[in-house]
């Protein structure tokens, strides 16, 4: 039998709250980050919402204690906030010898920097500040945490669009059944960038009155940004340590719908079998769900598909569903661990979060999410989607330990 | 855990794709800082109208991987894993100058879509119409190293009977001009053969796309064995270095090393060490004057053991120093990027 994987600590930071305790508070109360820009420099300041952590690079660096003249892209920052408070929560300590590992994920890492470095090199090769741009690559941030944390044995980033750390989450919990690592922190993280917005709204796909996931009048997403990890470690290692732990994730999923590189197929088939693996992976009857964290964008083809393979299997055992972006925004590489954490929290304080920003039900679904907040339940099993660019598709499962 | 490798493809500066793999008749480039990837005929591989939108990176991948799956006769991998330092770097460069260029307005997604790091291992699945497990890595010079150990993993826990795993780097006219202001590239031109005894500060710049087939049984076209692949981030020192690098070989030493030395006499340093002490004794080959510097070198090193393993013959101009006539069965991959990423991968014939 492989290791159980439990989770032991979790951190995050969002446009609904700068760590844990915040961000759960918004849920609660149904408080939602999306609005005007005040960090992010765009021509569209006035036409596209956006979902900004709310404090400036300033703030940030004070808050991931580094000094102010070093040059971190914005990714790193949130990265290092959000990942110190998982390691914070969890107690995990490195002295103790058991085998650590770092898995984070981003779609643009430290794009922030590189445009301000382009801005002045596109037109003359030997203009902007070099050093600008050392954070450009999706790894340089994972490297900021490896450093800042003392982890050297294994130290990776995974890059697959909106479900990058999903996948980060799923190779952490997969090194622990291997054997290879003790214990994991995984996650991911990712800054607005113009790059970002004006690459979704190139497509089309941003609404201008913010995102309305399962809406019938839905027209887009609104982007994010922020970061989450979670510390997942094996039960031989909580039992070690005595810890108790928040949650075990007992299932997981990757399928790749591949069927076109940036749109869903019509009938989910990539999101059918990413959940129906990661059921499959918990031994567990589609019954048992309890709530669905749904990746929900807000996008026409994103619902509408995702809302098409949830209904076909989950069939009449449909469970509660909500898509936090509606707090959130779409935080893209940060987005699957965001929403892990929010479904650790459900379980955690027995909640189920309800959507916001809804008003219609989508003609074609027989289900609209759900929104009220439900407390003092029972919740013993979250589904969390993450579906990507590329028909990248990972669905993760949290249980009560 | 172990694999067996039953399927190479690589484009790479050499003509290992079109050629044989192995660089008996190594291609020199005279006067240069960086070496380019000789393309294939992209048409024998990929339909054209299909190859038409695809910058030079996708097209190299799917390229790549498609040969590599019909050298090991496989229609539909179990999984497809990809790794890349950079990822698409042609494509996101043009949609960041075109953002400023058009001031925000009116810009063609098409760069955008195809910029992200999981493009190559999406094409491929999209021309596959493969569902089955997909991921990609982007981690400097632990990328190629991620995506070979999630290969081995999901052949040890049975999740997949095969596994297609690439790794691949673009080099592009404004990519090295950021990186030669980053001081990476040797100042003068060179002639890449030459590279190991360059002497002074930093390297040539190269690019490349492998792919690799992965199996848990041996079959007729099997090169050779991955019995491990190991990564260190910023050991303290070399002591780190050396004690790791036992750790990986474990009992009984490689007949053989592959390492990363590029020419660059700060870095090269950890390589020599190891060479007088850790790997004393131990024939010695070199790859990077073949192929350039780039984050998943390795993955051209992993290529060539492989091919050493299953042709049982030594590419003369790998060799570093004096060289005794061996046959080894057992080769270790030996790179490091900067004295930051270090990587081990250690390979047997089967």
């Amino acid at each position: 039998m492989p290791e159980r994987v439990i989770i032991t600590g979790t951190g995050i930071i969002s446009s609904i709250g700068m760590n844990y305790e915040e961000n759960l508070n918004s849920l609660r109360k149904g408080i939602t980050g999306i609005g005007k820009n005040s960090h992010l420099e765009t021509i569209y300041s006035d036409e596209i919402p956006v979902a900004e952590v709310k404090s400036g690079n300033r703030e940030l660096r004070a808050l991931a204690k580094v000094p102010q003249k070093s040059l971190f892209s914005r990714t790193s920052l949130l990265a290092l906030i959000a990942a110190g408070e998982a390691v914070e929560r969890s107690g995990i300590r490195n002295e103790d010898g058991l085998r650590t590992g770092l898995i984070s994920a981003s779609t643009v890492g430290g794009m922030d920097r590189t445009e301000i470095f382009f801005k002045k090199f596109r037109t003359e090769k030997s203009q902007g500040r070099i050093r600008e741009v050392i954070s450009h690559d999706v790894g340089d941030h994972t490297e900021a945490i490896a450093s800042a944390f003392g982890i050297r044995e294994f130290v990776t980033t995974i890059s697959t669009a909106c479900s990058s750390s999903a996948n980060s989450i799923l190779l952490g919990a997969r090194l622990i059944e291997n054997g290879i690592l003790d214990r994991v922190i995984a996650g991911g993280s990712d800054a607005l960038t113009l790059f970002t917005l004006n690459g979704f709204n190139s497509l089309m796909i941003l609404d201008k009155r913010g995102c309305m996931p399962f809406d019938d009048d839905r027209n887009g997403l609104t982007l994010g940004e922020g970061a989450a990890y979670l510390v997942l470690e094996s039960e031989t290692a909580v039992t070690k340590t005595g810890k108790k732990g928040l949650c075990v994730l007992t299932g997981y999923g990757n399928a790749c719908d591949a069927f076109h590189q940036t749109a869903s197929s019509p009938e989910g088939d990539g999101a059918y079998m990413s959940m129906d693996k990661a059921l499959g992976k918990a031994g567990m009857h589609p019954d048992r769900i309890d709530y669905i964290n749904a990746h929900g964008t807000g996008t026409k083809n994103n619902d509408l598909s995702e809302g098409k393979a949830v209904e076909r299997l989950f069939k009449d055992s449909l469970p509660p569903l909500s898509s936090t972006k509606s707090y959130t925004g779409h935080t893209l590489g940060a987005a699957g661990a965001i929403e892990a954490v929010f479904s650790v929290m459900a379980i955690e304080h027995g909640c189920i979060w309800p959507g916001i920003r809804f008003i219609s039900k989508m003609k074609e679904l027989s289900f609209e999410p759900v929104t009220s907040l439900t407390t003092g339940t029972e919740v013993r099993n979250v589904m969390s989607n993450s579906f990507g660019f590329g028909g990248n598709n990972t669905s993760l499962i949290f249980s009560k330990c | 855990m172990e694999a067996y490798i039953n399927g190479i493809s690589a484009i790479s500066p050499q003509n290992t794709f079109s050629g044989g793999l192995l660089p008996i008749e190594p291609v020199g480039y005279s006067g240069i800082r960086s070496l380019k990837c000789i393309e294939p005929k992209y048409s024998d591989f990929i339909d054209p109208m299909v190859s038409r939108r695809m910058s030079r990176i996708i097209r190299m991948g799917v390229c790549a991987a498609l040969k590599c799956l019909s050298e090991a006769g496989i229609r539909n991998p179990g999984a497809i894993i990809t790794g890349t330092g950079l990822g698409c770097v042609e494509d996101t460069g043009k949609f960041l100058n075109s953002v400023y260029e058009n001031e925000e307005k009116l810009l063609n997604p098409t760069p955008f879509i195809q910029s992200t790091h999981n493009t190559v291992a999406a094409s491929i699945a999209l021309l596959l119409k493969c569902n089955n497990y997909n991921s990609t890595y982007g981690h400097r010079a632990f990328s190629l190293e991620s995506a070979l150990i999630d290969g081995l993993m999901l052949l040890n826990e049975g999740s997949a009977e095969n596994v297609l795993v690439g790794a691949l780097d673009e080099m592009t006219p404004e990519l090295f001009s950021i990186t030669d202001r980053l001081g990476f590239w040797k100042r003068q031109a060179i002639d890449n053969l030459t590279l190991g005894n360059s002497g002074g500060r930093g390297t040539i710049a190269g690019e490349g796309a492998a792919f690799f087939m992965l199996a848990g049984s041996r079959t007729e076209t099997s090169y050779a064995k991955i019995c491990s692949i190991r990564m260190l981030y910023r050991p303290s020192g070399i002591d780190e270095t050396k004690s790791w690098i036992r750790e990986v070989t474990g009992n009984g030493n490689p007949g053989l090393v592959i390492l990363g030395i590029n020419g660059d006499e700060k870095t090269d340093t950890v390589y020599e060490q190891l060479i007088e002490e850790a790997f004393a004794g131990i024939p010695a080959l070199y790859y990077k004057h073949l192929c350039g510097e780039y984050d998943t070198s390795a993955a051209f090193a992993l290529a060539m053991a492989a091919g050493i393993l299953r042709e049982k013959r030594i590419p003369e101009i790998m060799k570093t120093g004096r060289f005794p006539d061996v046959v080894p069965s057992r080769i270790l991959v030996y790179n490091h990027l900067r004295n930051t990423d270090h990587s081990a991968i250690l390979v047997e014939s089967c």
